[in-house]
Formats: structure tokens, sequence, C-alpha cells
């Protein structure tokens, strides 16, 4: 399976080029992924943990979301 | 806007494409605008629109703003906006402006950055980011990709303009 293709617009001349990845970049932008599916895992992980937080201290409270809310405005 | 905004080169995108590069821009101008309308192939809702200056990726720190009509995030990876992907509705495209003063100084280059993206579902985003590239070389090459493995996808469209006198 070839690798995917960039585009490279030269502003001088106009010329436009569709350029194959090589397979050092085809590496890099692997990385690049892992690395973000990484960061989203982990922030999707801490609003997670954030709301649960949120909901026990409510629990706690015997409050809701709408009451803390009055209560902060 | 100023009457000096002159298009230097636009692309759109024919079927897909893992990034869109800029290169040999001209350093007549004091400030550059880029437009992008995008949307990746990855299987996100949203997924983070990244940029390399003179194909370097090392150097950004921003600090980002989101919105999500429920929520909003402070945080601050260097990015500059965001891409609905497969998991948005179909045939969606985000809304992105990345606008850089003094391009072509020699001082580190700050610049802003705002996007929107669109999904008729429950959660749509909306980003004011602020960047420095910290490096004193001017700006001669503007590369803009997909976080993600993915990739832009057909109609995708990036337009760069040249802003003289700002």
């Amino acid at each position: 399976m070839p690798n995917p293709t960039r585009i490279e617009v030269n502003c001088s001349t106009g010329e436009v080029q569709e350029i194959e990845l090589t397979d050092a970049e085809v590496a890099e932008m692997e990385a690049q992924a892992a690395i973000a599916e990484a960061k989203r895992a982990e922030d999707e992980a801490a609003a997670e943990a954030k709301a649960t937080a949120k909901a026990a201290l409510l629990d706690r409270l015997g409050i809701t979301a709408e009451e803390a809310a009055l209560l902060l405005a | 806007m100023p009457n000096t905004f002159e298009l230097i080169a636009s692309y759109t995108a024919t079927g897909s494409v893992s990034q869109i590069d800029f290169s040999s821009i001209p350093s007549t101008y004091t400030d550059l605008c880029l437009k992008i309308s995008g949307r990746t192939s990855a299987g996100f809702n949203a997924d983070n629109l990244l940029i390399k200056f003179n194909n370097s990726s090392s150097g950004f720190s921003g600090k980002a703003l989101r919105g999500s009509g429920s929520a909003v995030v402070s945080y601050s990876p260097a990015l500059v906006g965001f891409l609905p992907g497969s998991s948005s509705t179909g045939s969606t495209f985000s809304n992105n402006e990345i606008y850089i003063p003094n391009y072509a100084g020699s001082t580190y280059k700050s610049f802003s950055c705002d996007s929107v993206t669109e999904n008729n579902g429950t959660e749509a985003y909306a980003l004011l980011i602020a960047q420095l590239w910290s490096n004193t070389a001017a700006i001669n090459q503007i590369t803009i990709y997909p976080d993600s493995s993915g990739n832009f996808v057909t109609n995708s469209t990036a337009y760069l303009y040249g802003v003289k006198n700002a």
C-alpha cells in the first residue's frame, strides 16, 4: 500500500506537487498520532474524574447542580 | 481588513491528503493570514489541527480557550484549530483563521488563531488560541496537518493571504 501523500504549494511559482511521504515521515506521523491519542485519553479520564468528584460533592451537600450554580451566581 | 490583503496561494483538496504545505512564501508582506476550511478522516468528533513553520514542529507554545457550548476549558497544546472527524455530522467542516504578524522579522513570532467546528449533534467547539513560535527565523514555509493519523478530506481548503502595511 502506498504511503499517504502531502501537498506542497510553491508560493513563488504556483506549482502544486503531490508528494508521497517517506517511511520516516510516516513513522513520525504515527508517533505523533500515538501521543495525541494518549493525550486525548488522559484528558477524557481527567474530565471523567472531575465529573465524578463534582457529583459526589453535590450528593454530600444534598443539592443539585442548578442549586450549586445559584450559590455561585 | 486592510486593502492590501492579497491572496498568495490556495489549495482545495481533491482527495485525501495528510498535510498541506505552503513553501517559498515571499517575505514582501508584513503579516500573513491563513484561512482553512477543514475536515479529517480520523474517527473523532474533533481532532487537533497542528502547524509547522519552516518544516519545524518544535518551539511552539500556546494557550487555548475552548468552549463546547456547555463548558469552557483552558489548555495549552501547540495547536491552531480543530477539525471535525468522522464522528461529526457528515460533510461538515471547521472554519479556522491563523494570523501571523511580522512573519519575516527576526524576533520570536507570536500569532493568534480562531476556530469553530460544525456538528449537528450535542457538541461542537469554539477555540481562541494565543501561540508563540520561539524562533527568530523568517517564516518561509507553513505546513498544516491533523494531529491524529487522519487525513484532510476532499473539499478541505486552505487560503494563504499576505497583508501589507498592516
